[in-house]
């Protein structure tokens, strides 16, 4: 199994006062409903590189949940795990009652439907302005008329304050703007749950709080589940109802953003503090510098 | 609006131009317009030697092309080449007693089967066969025996 | 002395073992292209039912690149114009000018050079805009917006091409025709009957013509299907984008010269 912590299970607490979940064994399903998307004992590897083992994961419906974890730990291969972009080497992935490993291409394509995914890019379709873009979901799947489309568009955008915006390309956009339009786009078929991926990345302070904002907004004024993957620590645990924290294909810690600042674990401290030397060095392993130094370049 | 409009006239002007530029080659490069495919009838004809002539090779009267050789084969009794030819449609009165010969289009050109009328009344039909016929030269006998002559002029 | 043994195999075996691996990994890849072949084959009903996309891409296949090849076409028609004659008149034979200058275009220079242009303006450009619309995860996110980007992306742009590559071979060779007319005839004299005349006699329709159409649509499938591949395969990288494009010019370029010999052994090699 994972790590020290891995097993363990988020109860239906809300958020902040999850205290006894800490110590509590693996109680399998007992919160069944509350659980929308729920990951057992998931594997994954690229090549010889383990991205997870046996990892357990479970997202609340209805709460804001972030994984966090250093660059290149697979944070984004998990939501492309949990969108079924890929197929895990082993384990089982349910988002809503659905065991999204073995679903057939169309059946997915139905619960990618009731999914919204906000990219680190953005990934707006860069030859269609704003408002195609976000009218884009509306016109493939629902056969709803050009004024309603222009309606809801226009309260999508409204929604994310780029109403004025819509005429505009998306080379246009600044990072940030890009982000909100394509945030806009990921609710317009009012999906059930979003997956943010590093939505803070490369963000300016204005346009970082403006995200913040609106991801728990939406979260709560929609009725959404939202699934935040990040590693600006502040920002994304300010807006958590619950954190994960990933390391080395493991959950190294988990809890309500008040337990892991609590956490004593050295490597979770240097994590969250941001420390530059700790469990994991500074160095990149080497030969001692003196040794180093005195060899000789042989020619 | 506009825009998508221009690219639907520009993609309808270069289907338009891709399709004149194959009808061109169907009627002006290649012989689609003359040959008609199947049309017209056959005739057959036998020669003791049928030099190099190939299927597709030209069958003219006079001069003019009236047809195509379909088909060159060997009879295995009688050794002797059997050509099918096609003549077109059009030309429905060749005389049955035609002499049929095998010619060359210059003296490395390729070579073709000319027809010569006869004067019968009743005209070739399809499946008929010419009787007379006329084997192609092959330069080489002919050098032979014209080697031949010579030398036994000399021995004279 | 074993270690020196062993250290000897190994220098043996690697250059085998590399072998293998490089030859497994074209195989891999191989494999790949055709599952990606059946997936956009496999959008052909929804392209039906939206023949717009068909039109757009069509523009930027075909439209695009009718200046290239019939400017292309042309000159290479002059060409031929120019050194058939010098041949033929040392036989005696300038009045076959105009049937040499249809075969070689017709069944040869018209489909693969075409194809080898249309690789290097349209097969470019499609493997460079699949490759970034990766990068930028925009195919990701078609994906996620639960859209075949297969299907929506690459099925329109294959149809297109193949749609593109007949009619611009054809344009091709037209085009040339008509630049050998105008040097043979227009420049050198040749009697312009005889040059349109033993052409129709001895250029055969379904011989030809038509074999060269279906040369050209087979090209339109492979450059396509390169250019597509290599995009959707890319290292969604600026420098895996570079790389791909260079690599689908190289195997169109390659891959069309290759199965030109195998076609035409086969229709013309009786």
């Amino acid at each position: 199994m994972g790590g020290r912590q891995s097993t363990k299970f988020p109860d239906g607490a809300p958020a902040g006062g999850a205290g006894d979940a800490v110590s509590d064994p693996v109680t399998e399903s007992a919160t069944g409903s509350d659980c929308l998307v729920r990951i057992r004992g998931l594997s994954f590897s690229r090549g010889a590189q383990v991205i997870f083992d046996q990892v357990d994961l479970d997202i609340r419906r209805g709460a804001v949940t972030a994984v966090m974890g250093p660059s290149g730990t697979g944070k984004t291969t998990l939501l492309k795990l949990i969108s079924g972009q890929l197929r895990p080497d082993a384990g089982s992935i349910e988002v809503d009652g659905e065991p999204v490993e073995t679903l057939g291409r169309s059946a997915l394509y139905q619960l990618r439907r009731r999914m919204g995914m906000l990219f680190q890019s953005g990934a707006l379709l860069t030859d269609l302005n704003v408002f195609d873009n976000v009218a884009y979901p509306l016109r493939e799947h629902t056969k709803l008329n050009p004024a309603m489309v222009r309606k809801l568009v226009l309260l999508k955008l409204e929604a994310v304050g780029l109403r004025g915006a819509r005429d505009l390309m998306p080379s246009a956009l600044s990072g940030g703007m890009a982000r909100r339009v394509a945030l806009a786009r990921a609710i317009a078929l009012d999906p059930m749950m979003i997956l943010y991926d590093e939505p803070f990345t490369g963000q300016d302070p204005i346009s970082m709080g403006v995200l913040v904002t609106l991801i728990r907004q939406l979260n709560d004024a929609s009725g959404l589940t939202s699934i935040v993957v990040s590693h600006d620590v502040c920002e994304t645990a300010s807006i958590a109802d619950y954190i994960y924290v990933i390391s080395n294909g493991q959950v190294m810690a988990q809890g309500t953003p008040a337990e892991i600042a609590a956490e004593r674990s050295a490597w979770v401290r240097q994590f969250m503090d941001g420390l530059p030397d700790g469990p994991v060095h500074f160095q990149y392993p080497a030969p001692s510098l003196a040794d180093d130094l005195l060899v000789r370049k042989v020619a | 609006m506009a825009k998508q409009h221009s690219i639907e006239v520009l993609v309808g002007a270069f289907m338009a131009a891709g399709f004149v530029a194959l009808f061109f080659l169907a009627m002006q490069v290649s012989n689609l317009s003359a040959s008609a495919a199947s049309d017209g009838y056959r005739v057959t004809a036998r020669f003791t030697n049928a030099g190099s002539i190939k299927a597709r090779a030209p069958v003219s009267m006079a001069g003019v092309r009236v047809g195509r050789v379909e088909q060159v084969r060997l009879d295995q009794k009688t050794y002797e080449a059997v050509v099918t030819m096609r003549i077109d449609k059009g030309v429905n009165n060749i005389p049955v007693d035609t002499f049929a010969n095998i010619f060359t289009a210059g003296l490395l050109g390729e070579q073709y089967v000319g027809l010569q009328p006869g004067g019968s009344q009743d005209s070739l039909r399809d499946g008929d066969e010419i009787t007379q016929t006329q084997s192609a030269l092959i330069l080489e006998q002919l050098i032979g025996q014209f080697l031949f002559k010579k030398a036994e002029e000399g021995g004279k | 002395m074993a270690n020196k043994a062993r250290a000897l195999m190994d220098g043996l075996l690697d250059p085998l073992a590399r072998l293998g691996h490089s030859g497994l990994k074209a195989l891999a890849g191989l494999g790949r292209a055709h599952l990606l072949l059946l997936g956009i084959l496999g959008g052909t009903g929804e392209l039906l039912r939206r023949p717009r996309l068909l039109l757009a891409q069509v523009f930027n296949v075909g439209v695009l690149s009718v200046l290239i090849v019939g400017v292309s076409g042309f000159f290479v028609g002059m060409v031929l114009g120019l050194q058939g004659y010098y041949v033929l008149s040392q036989f005696g034979a300038k009045e076959s000018l105009g049937v040499m200058v249809a075969a070689s275009l017709v069944r040869e220079l018209g489909p693969v050079v075409t194809a080898l242009l249309v690789a290097g303006r349209a097969g470019s450009a499609l493997t460079a805009e699949i490759g970034l619309m990766k990068a930028t995860e925009q195919l990701s996110g078609l994906e996620m917006m639960a859209v075949d980007p297969v299907r929506r992306i690459l099925t329109p742009r294959f149809f297109g091409g193949l749609i593109s590559m007949p009619l611009l071979a054809a344009l091709f060779s037209a085009v040339g025709v008509l630049g050998g007319y105008f040097v043979g005839v227009g420049l050198l004299g040749v009697d312009d009957g005889a040059f349109f005349g033993q052409m129709q006699a001895k250029i055969d329709f379904r011989e030809d013509v038509v074999n060269g159409v279906i040369k050209s649509l087979v090209f339109g499938v492979v450059v396509t299907w390169i250019a597509l591949f290599q995009g959707y395969d890319a290292t969604p990288t600026s420098e895996g984008v570079s790389r791909a494009t260079t690599r689908a010019v190289v195997h169109s370029a390659l891959a069309v010269l290759a199965i030109d010999f195998v076609l035409t052994a086969l229709m013309f090699g009786k």
